[in-house]
């Protein structure tokens, strides 16, 4: 009796692994939360350096347009509007193609198609940016300048990269949020004698919504954060953009360009770590958006 | 009166297993009909057929004759989606699409064309009354269809079928997901409906089966075993499968 009663007392050897486990686990979350932190930390006081110890002010860091930090030039306004732009506009013309090709995927061709049309995708995820830049310096400039004359540098041959590199994601995100409508959608409202095409966009796309939501901000998120691809197709002018065509500069192009040549804790190099932090407020933004999508579309 | 539906030798094919084999069944117009039968007999697949659901599934090869009226439903020039406005059908689960009650029970108005507004607030009106809802959710048109009750949305599925006003209607069992109340709402609201509709509905309940319906057809393996009156089949069978099962001795 005494000898099982000690034995139940005492924590087995499952328990032990147990605590193990969860230990370690424990470990590894503690670990990544004190990265996470230290790096807002640290760029949130690197990037307010300039407000807090140059003196310079964050109204004209953000809509002034005059960039030259060597000369006390701290407006962002062209990268912000430029980043902005890119971003957009690869968004607008990317969704329509995701949206087009999930729908072929999930309910044409969900065979064959789905299956080829997967491998094409993860080609292209896996296709390293700085590749993407060079077809765009190799192809898309030459192009845009044919047809738009300028130098063919510029917004729209950041975004038509952009487009290409942002597809995949919001495609299979698309597809995975198409998946997720139920079956039982398609066969009621097919027996209510919808035609296939009336009921994917009248259910299965309206079911589908917020997911499509969430694709394409994560696309933007992709799109805003992109810096060697765009950086070779921009311009790299940090200029107000004058129109689609004109050289101009996103804060991420900006960014890789000018932080080798500038020297730690001077201006310029505050200058540049403000434009990090800017960044990393606007990859928080686009976190904060997915999350409120998905709130909004459980509830309904 | 000549039946509204008839069938004649209908087989049906999933691959190469025969899930139906040979069946004869023909329905009265106004007329509630039963189909019963163990799970698996094939009471959903025959039922499938009558609005060519079973089209949707790969691999399906069904042969013999079927008849709405006069129009041969499998015809090639038939067109499906016309025909499925005609025979309606209502699924053992409750189907709201993720949009407004109004929204839902206007579905399939709005895909026949029909947009305005008045013409579907009234067909709305009248189909929800019809389903023995409108009292409930009158003043709660533009919610959402999820918001509502397992049995309630159940009866937006009908009244949404109800709404396009099909000759047919098709229920696989539609109680089978709701509490007794909600099941009994429906079984009043089928009673109603009876004298504009017809209707054709499977169910696993006998007491359903006897309280609904004027004839009954008992399935069994993918065979008809007993096809009559509700009365006569329950009450006096004529095969000693039919009486065994209705008698719960198997199934
Ligand atoms: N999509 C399908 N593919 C292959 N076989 C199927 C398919 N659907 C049904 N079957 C088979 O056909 C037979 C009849 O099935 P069915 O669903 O019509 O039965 P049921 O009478 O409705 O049963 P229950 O009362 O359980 O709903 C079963 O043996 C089933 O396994
Ligand atoms: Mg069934």
């Amino acid at each position: 009796m005494d000898e099982i009663k000690d034995r139940l007392l005492k924590p087995s050897k499952a328990t032990h692994e147990d605590q193990r486990g969860k230990f370690i686990s424990y470990l590894s979350i503690g670990l990544i939360a004190v990265l996470v932190i230290s790096i807002l930390v640290f760029i949130t006081i690197h990037g307010l350096a300039m407000f807090t110890q140059n003196g310079m002010k964050i109204s004209d860091f953000l809509f002034k347009t005059d960039w030259n930090p060597g000369k006390k030039l701290i407006g962002a306004l062209p990268m912000i509007v430029t980043s902005f732009g890119v971003t957009l506009l690869s968004a607008l013309i990317a969704t329509p193609f995701a949206i087009a090709v999930a729908l072929f995927m999930t309910e044409f061709a969900p065979k064959r198609g789905a299956k080829f049309l997967q491998v094409i995708i993860e080609l292209l995820v896996g296709i390293p940016s700085v590749i993407y830049g060079l077809i765009g310096l190799a192809i898309v400039v030459p192009a845009v300048r044919t047809i738009y004359g300028g130098t063919g540098f510029g917004i729209l041959a950041g975004a038509i990269v952009l487009f290409v590199m942002v597809l995949p994601t919001i495609t299979s995100l698309t597809v995975d949020s198409l998946k997720a409508v139920p079956r039982h959608y398609r066969q009621a409202s097919l027996a209510l004698g919808a035609t296939r095409w009336q009921t994917i966009y009248k259910v299965i796309l309206r079911a589908a919504t917020p997911g499509i939501l969430t694709a394409v901000v994560f696309g933007m998120a992709r799109a805003f954060g992109e810096a060697l691809a765009v950086q070779m197709v921009i311009g790299n002018a940090a200029m107000l953009p004058q129109n689609l065509t004109s050289p101009s500069a996103t804060l991420t192009s900006q960014l890789t360009m000018g932080i080798g040549n500038t020297i730690m804790g001077t201006l310029p190099n505050n200058a540049l770590w403000s434009l990090a932090l800017l960044l990393l407020i606007m990859s928080l933004v686009f976190n904060l958006v997915v999350k409120l999508i998905a709130r909004k579309g459980r509830i309904k | 009166m000549q039946p509204i539906i008839t069938t004649k030798n209908v087989k049906l094919s999933y691959g190469s297993f025969e899930a139906l084999h040979d069946i004869n069944l023909d329905f009265e117009k106004n007329k509630i009909t039963a189909l019963i039968g163990p799970s698996g007999c094939g009471k959903s697949t025959y039922l499938r057929c009558l609005n060519r659901m079973n089209d949707l599934i790969d691999g399906v090869t069904i042969t013999g004759s079927f008849k709405l009226n006069d129009l041969d439903m499998y015809d090639e020039k038939t067109d499906v989606v016309e025909l499925r406005r005609k025979v309606g059908m209502v699924f053992q689960q409750p189907i709201p699409f993720p949009l407004s009650i109004r929204e839902n029970v206007a579905y399939g108005l709005k895909l026949n064309g029909h947009v305005a507004k008045e013409f579907i607030d009234q067909r709305v009106e009248e189909s929800l009354r019809q389903a023995a809802l409108w009292d409930e959710v009158k003043d709660r048109l533009n919610d959402s269809a999820l918001s509502l009750s397992g049995g309630q949305q159940q009866r937006i599925s009908i009244a949404r079928v109800l709404a396009v006003r099909p000759e047919v209607i098709l229920m696989d069992e539609p109680t089978s997901a709701l509490d007794p109340i909600s099941s009994a709402q429906i079984e009043d609201t089928l009673l109603a409906l009876k004298k504009d509709y017809t209707i054709i509905i499977v169910t696993h309940n006998m007491q359903q089966a006897t309280r609904l319906s004027d004839k009954t057809a008992f399935f069994n393996l993918g065979n008809l075993i007993e096809f009559d009156t509700t009365e006569k089949l329950f009450m006096n069978p004529s095969k000693k499968e039919t009486d065994d099962y209705v008698n719960g001795k198997f199934g």
